[in-house]
């Protein structure tokens, strides 16, 4: 399922003396399987992207095709279409109402118009997926810890059986362990289900380690739209807008400068680790 | 979905009745309030209606915006008319079937119900060039005779101005938790009443309990910088008057000599 972005613009405010570009003539295709990082610094836009992609705000102009179809235009099933583009808010553990974990998790399928038996199975597997143990499914969301609300709260997106993915900062307060474990997992359902997965995140390690291709927006205008290697190579324009490349690019880019012949390509430490062990191999 | 909100009704301006001291304000509209009560003269009324000119015309602020709180009580206004020309007995003046128009009758419509107009362009003239945050701590400030009787004043002002300052952060929470749960497939608008009532579940657990989280937090922040309630805390702004602000009372003071002149001593024709 493609989905395209053709010359989006929104505003803020619109028709007061506060009126903010907060996207100007944004265009991209998003294809099916990808792995898509969005990065970018506060108040850059991103967040108002993503919430245009499943039609929660409509752009002022421009269009955003899904399936082939326009969803801006009048009568389009919306809550369709939310089903096919889940996205997962900043701190979704927010969201939770429910008295069970499984009875929030059930809310999103029951939605979509499924039986309760389906809606069930649906949420059954979502929580599976994301490594909820059945021990915690009748208990209150409440009681669970940060990072357990959180896998809960992704689950309930899951379980609509969305086939675009888009995560808003998900890893945002987690600790090392917990980040890692929710990228990994994330990783999988890409590989396994091939669900399309979009990262919105501040961490360039993050992004590096995980994404195929970055878009970076600023100011309300996509900047770059291409693989990582690529827009890691311009980490002097990235930095004047307040990004970074991944640590790693510094260093491979300083051993340079001492000179050891290794390619400043790199962007992950396995990456790195290779580069400075052929390095050495070829001196030696 | 809901990103404008005008807090209270405070009217953004830059004149000497915005930078006013909040506690002239509020004394000043609350003895122009008591001093619309004291004459029913037509002498007084002009007096009256002069004073709110000169004040409406020092405001800055457009007159629709000030008019704009008659509407509420437009209902009552008319209600008044109605009942004081035609249920006070007297000299008749006009009889439309049943009804009669008293001399007396007329003459109570009209003061009352200009009455209740200046009444309210009058306190509308204070919050809309009050901000909210202002207006409570001129009350606390003006209530601090009332410790004497053991009222809470300064934690009553605090109270009020916690909630106001959690007014735009609650309305933001619930544009947040809605978007989640429509994210969700979530259906606010069809159904009926019943089930929309039911659709609202979803919305007011969490923000219920991000009210409360956000409490607690508050709560936790205002006790690590020591906040011990209002015994021997200064203020960073404290409230300080100006020439300004002597300048409105001697202007009030001159309205109310007027009036009194006007109400003892020049005699009624009406």
């Amino acid at each position: 399922m493609k989905l395209i972005a053709d010359h989006v613009t929104y505003q803020y405010n619109k028709g007061t003396e506060q009126e903010i570009y907060a996207l100007k003539d944004v265009n991209f295709v998003i294809r099916p399987g990808e792995f898509i990082g969005l990065i970018g610094h506060t108040g850059s836009g991103k967040s108002t992207l993503v919430q245009h992609l499943n039609g929660l705000l409509m752009p002022d102009a421009g269009t955003i095709y899904f399936d082939g179809e326009d969803i801006t235009e009048k009568g389009y099933d919306k809550k369709k279409l939310r089903s096919k583009v889940g996205l997962v808010f900043q701190y979704p553990e927010h969201q939770l109402f429910e008295e069970t974990v499984f009875a929030d998790v059930c809310f999103g399928p029951k939605n979509m118009g499924l039986s309760r038996k389906e809606a069930e199975l649906k949420a059954y597997e979502a929580l599976k997926k994301v490594g909820v143990e059945e021990i915690y499914f009748d208990q209150s969301p409440f009681d669970l810890s940060g990072g357990q609300k959180r896998r809960v709260a992704i689950a309930g997106v899951l379980a609509m059986q969305p086939e675009i993915l888009v995560l808003d900062e998900p890893t945002a307060g987690l600790d090392p362990k917990g980040r890692k474990e929710l990228l990994e997992r994330i990783r999988k359902l890409r590989e396994k289900d091939g669900i399309t997965v979009i990262l919105v995140s501040h961490s360039m390690e993050d992004v590096a380690e995980y994404v195929d291709r970055i878009m970076v927006m600023n100011e309300g205008r996509l900047l770059y739209d291409a693989p990582t290697k690529e827009v890691f190579s311009h980490y002097k324009e990235l930095e004047e807008i307040g990004l970074m490349a991944p640590q790693v690019t510094y260093v491979m880019r300083d051993l340079e400068e001492a000179g050891l012949p290794v390619s400043t390509e790199a962007t992950t430490l396995t990456q790195a680790r290779d580069e400075i062990l052929k390095a050495f191999g070829r001196k030696m | 979905m809901i990103r404008e909100i005008t807090l209270g009704q405070y009217y953004q301006a830059d004149s000497v009745v915005h930078r006013m001291d909040p506690r002239t304000k509020l004394i000043l509209t609350f003895g122009y309030i008591v001093s619309l009560f004291l004459f029913t003269n037509v002498y007084v009324y002009v007096c009256a209606a002069v004073f709110l000119l000169v004040a409406v015309k020092a405001c800055k602020v457009p007159f629709r915006f000030i008019v704009r709180g008659l509407r509420t009580v437009m209902v009552l206004l008319f209600v008044t008319v109605f009942f004081n020309m035609f249920l006070i007995k007297g000299e008749p003046l006009l009889t439309v079937y049943r009804f009669t128009v008293t001399r007396e009758g007329l003459r109570m419509a009209v003061f009352t119900s200009s009455r209740l107009v200046m009444l309210i362009l009058g306190s509308s003239i204070m919050t809309l060039t009050t901000t909210p945050n202002n207006l409570t701590d001129g009350l606390e400030s003006v209530l601090k005779p009332l410790k004497l009787f053991k009222a809470p004043v300064h934690e009553m002002a605090m109270m009020m101005s916690i909630a106001l300052r959690f007014i735009p952060i609650l309305m933001e929470e619930t544009d947040k938790i809605m978007k989640a749960q429509l994210a969700r497939g979530a259906d606010f608008e069809s159904g009926n009443l019943i089930k929309k009532a039911k659709s609202l579940v979803p919305i007011l657990v969490p923000l219920f309990i991000s009210a409360f989280r956000r409490a607690n937090d508050l709560g936790m922040a205002m006790e690590a910088r020591c906040y011990r309630g209002g015994e021997g805390r200064t203020k960073m702004k404290p409230l300080k008057y100006a020439a300004r602000d002597y300048a409105a009372y001697i202007y009030f003071v001159i309205y109310i000599l007027l009036i009194v002149v006007a109400g003892n001593w020049i005699p009624k024709f009406w």
